[in-house]
C-alpha cells in the first residue's frame, strides 16, 4: 500500500464576499493529518488574503475553478469535483456540513464510487490507511466511530469538530481548472437571497450559543444580551421560530442547525427529543428554566430552576463587570 | 399525477434507542413508527394528488415491521404501497437504500411513469438527508432537496428552500424527485375512515429479484462504511442544579469563568 501521508486531500472551500469560511480552516487542519492538502476553490479567484489564510492552514495548492454563475448548484459543484478528484486521484475530499455540501457530497461520492459519511465530528486514519470518522447519533446520546471501507472517502465535517491550527506557513500554488460547466442536471436555480449577516458569530461556528425557547415568551432580549456579554451567537427551538419570534434560520434541533459549541445556554428551553438532537453533543450545557421538571435539566451541566428574565440579565452583567 | 413517497420506518424518538453489537441500528424493540419527518413527505404528495386527480403510491424497504410505516401512509390516504422485503437488504448504507428504491420506483413506472417521488428531509435514526439525492442520481433525474413550500404547476416543480446562508428558490421539470422539510406542511391526522380503508388497500412485497436488484449491491457486503463500535455517551458528571434565591445569575458567571468558558 503506498504511504497515507503521500494521499492527496482534497478540501472545498466555502467561501463567502471573497473570505474562507471558519470551518474550512478546521477542514485544513483535519486534512493534514490524512495526507497532503490541496483545497478547490470554485468561483471569481481567490484574493491574496484568502490564499494566505489557505496557505497558513497547510494547503500547498489552491485548484481555482473558475466559475461566473454564482453560486454553484450542487450538481454542478459535484461535477466539478468529481473531475477533479479523478484527474489528481484523490483518495480523501473533506466538506463543511452544510446542507448544500451534504447533497454535493452524496453527488461526489455517487459519481465517484466513494464512501460517504456526513456530520463526521472527528476525523484519522486506521494504521492501515482507511479513513476512520467518530460520529454522534440518537441526539447525541451514542457515540459511533466508523470506517470507510471505499478506496475512496467523502466526508462533510461538522463545524468545530477540530479546532484550526496553523501549520508551517507556504504560500500555496494556484491552479486554475477547467470552468466549471453548466447544466449538467435540469434544476434550475430561479432565486437566491443571502441572508444579511450578522454581527454576531454564525450559529454553527460560535464557541458560546445561547438559545431562547417558548419560556422567552418572545422577548429576546435577555438571551441576546447574554449573548453579547459572551461574544456567542443567537439560536432559538422550534417553538419560537414557529411563533416568528426570531428566524428559522436560528432554529437548532435535528431539522435545523446541529450545534456543538464549548458554551451552550438554554433559556425558557424545556429540553424535547427534537431540540436535543441539535445540541447535546455541546461542551457545558447551560440551562436556566422556571420549571424544575424540563427535561434539558436531565442533560445540563449547570441547571438553575428560576426566571431566565432576572437570571441572565445579572449573568451578562456580572460577566461584563468581571472582565472590567 | 402519479407519485411516489418513500417513507421509512424507524424507532420511535422517544423509546430507548440503540444500536445492535454491530453498530446497526436496533430495530428488535417493537417500538418502530413511521419516520415523522415522512409524514412531511406523504402530506404534500397526497395535496398534489388531491389536487391533480393523481395517485400516491407509499414505497418503504426494511424489515418485516417496517410495513407499518406504508400502514401509516396508507391510512393518511396515500392509494397504495409496496414494500421491499429480502434478507439481503440487511446493513445496507444510503447508496444500497437509494439503489433499491429507484429500482422500485423504475418497476412502478412499468404500467405508467412516475412523475414525481417525494421523500422527507431525512430520517430520524440515521440523519444523513442523502437518500433523496441519491435516489434522484439512480433515476437520472433532478432532485429538488429540502422544500419549505412546493408548488407543482405546467410539469415543473419548484421548491422553495432555506439553507444554511441563503434562501432559494429551484425548478426541475417533471419527472423529479423532491424532498420536503417539517415547515412544508402540516400532516394530517387519519382519522378513523381513514384507518378503516387502509386495512383494505393493498400492500405489494417485492424481493430484490422482483427488482432485478443484485443482492450483492446492497447490503452490509456492499456498504461502502462499516460502523465499527457504538458507544452510549456517559451521563454527565458533577452536574449541578441550583433554585435561584436571588443570586443564581452572578453564580452562573463565576461557574462560567471558573470553567474557563468566558
Amino acid at each position: 500500500m503506498s504511504d497515507p501521508a503521500q494521499d492527496l486531500v482534497l478540501v472545498h472551500v466555502d467561501h463567502h464576499a471573497g473570505a474562507v469560511r471558519t470551518p474550512v480552516l478546521e477542514l485544513l487542519t483535519a486534512g493534514r493529518a490524512l495526507g497532503r492538502v490541496e483545497a478547490v476553490w470554485i468561483g471569481d479567484a481567490p484574493g491574496a488574503d484568502a490564499l494566505d489564510a489557505l496557505g497558513r492552514h497547510g494547503a500547498a495548492v489552491v485548484h481555482h475553478v473558475p466559475a461566473d454563475q454564482g453560486e454553484l448548484l450542487p450538481p454542478d459543484a459535484a461535477h466539478v469535483l468529481a473531475r477533479l478528484v479523478e484527474e489528481a486521484g484523490a483518495p480523501v475530499v473533506l466538506l463543511t456540513s452544510t446542507f448544500e455540501n451534504k447533497e454535493l457530497a452524496a453527488r461526489l461520492a455517487w459519481t465517484t464510487g466513494a464512501g460517504l459519511v456526513v456530520d463526521a465530528a472527528a476525523v484519522d486514519r486506521t494504521a492501515d490507511g482507511r479513513v476512520r470518522v467518530g460520529q454522534q447519533a440518537f441526539a447525541g446520546t451514542w457515540t459511533l466511530e466508523a470506517e470507510v471501507s471505499a478506496p475512496r472517502a467523502v466526508v462533510t465535517v461538522k463545524a468545530n469538530a477540530v479546532p484550526a491550527e496553523e501549520s508551517a506557513a507556504t504560500t500555496p500554488e494556484v491552479r486554475v481548472a477547467a470552468p466549471a460547466p453548466t447544466g449538467t442536471t435540469p434544476l434550475r436555480r430561479v432565486e437566491r437571497v443571502e441572508r444579511p449577516g450578522s454581527d454576531r458569530p454564525s450559529l454553527t461556528e460560535a464557541q458560546v450559543v445561547v438559545v431562547g425557547g417558548r419560556g422567552t415568551n418572545g422577548d429576546f432580549g435577555p438571551v441576546e444580551d447574554l449573548a453579547d456579554a459572551l461574544g456567542g451567537a443567537v439560536g432559538a427551538t422550534r417553538v419560537a421560530t414557529d411563533e416568528g419570534w426570531i428566524g428559522h434560520e436560528a432554529q437548532i434541533g435535528q431539522t435545523g442547525v446541529t450545534v456543538s459549541p464549548r458554551l451552550y445556554v438554554g433559556a425558557g428551553v424545556s429540553g424535547a427529543v427534537h431540540h436535543r438532537g441539535g445540541m447535546q453533543a455541546s461542551g457545558t450545557i447551560v440551562a436556566v428554566n422556571s420549571d424544575p421538571e424540563a427535561p434539558i435539566f436531565e442533560i445540563a451541566d449547570y441547571g438553575i430552576v428560576g426566571d431566565l428574565t432576572t437570571v441572565l440579565p445579572q449573568a451578562a452583567a456580572e460577566i461584563r463587570r468581571l472582565r472590567g | 399525477m402519479k407519485i411516489v413517497v418513500c417513507v421509512k420506518h424507524v424507532p420511535d424518538l422517544q423509546s430507548d434507542r440503540r444500536f445492535t453489537e454491530e453498530g446497526r441500528v436496533d430495530r428488535s424493540q417493537g417500538d418502530g413508527t413511521l419516520n415523522e419527518l415522512d409524514e412531511n413527505a406523504v402530506e404534500a404528495a397526497l395535496v398534489l394528488a388531491e389536487a391533480t386527480g393523481g395517485t400516491v403510491t407509499a414505497v418503504t424497504m426494511g424489515p418485516q415491521d417496517a410495513e407499518d410505516a406504508v400502514r401509516r401512509a396508507l391510512q393518511m390516504g396515500a392509494d397504495d404501497a409496496v414494500h421491499v422485503l429480502d434478507d439481503a437488504l440487511a446493513g445496507s448504507d444510503a447508496f444500497g437504500t437509494a439503489r433499491v428504491l429507484a429500482a422500485a420506483v423504475r418497476r412502478l413506472s412499468d404500467d405508467a411513469p412516475v412523475d414525481l417521488v417525494v421523500t422527507g428531509m431525512a430520517a430520524l435514526d440515521g440523519l444523513m438527508s442523502v437518500v433523496p439525492t441519491l435516489v434522484a442520481a439512480e433515476l437520472g433525474l433532478p432532485a429538488a432537496t429540502l422544500g419549505a413550500e412546493l408548488t407543482v404547476a405546467d410539469g415543473v416543480v419548484r421548491v422553495r428552500r432555506e439553507l444554511d446562508t441563503a434562501t432559494e428558490v429551484v425548478e426541475a421539470p417533471l419527472p423529479a424527485v423532491v424532498s420536503v422539510t417539517d415547515q412544508a406542511n402540516q400532516p394530517r391526522y387519519p382519522n378513523f375512515k381513514g384507518i378503516m380503508a387502509a386495512r383494505k388497500k393493498p400492500v405489494t412485497v417485492w424481493s430484490l429479484a422482483d427488482l432485478g436488484v443484485d443482492p450483492g449491491d446492497v447490503g452490509e457486503p456492499a456498504a461502502r462504511t462499516r460502523v465499527v463500535s457504538a458507544t452510549p455517551r456517559p451521563p454527565r458528571e458533577n452536574r449541578v442544579l441550583v433554585a435561584d434565591d436571588g443570586d443564581a445569575g452572578t453564580r452562573l458567571a463565576a461557574f462560567l469563568v471558573e470553567n474557563r468558558l468566558v
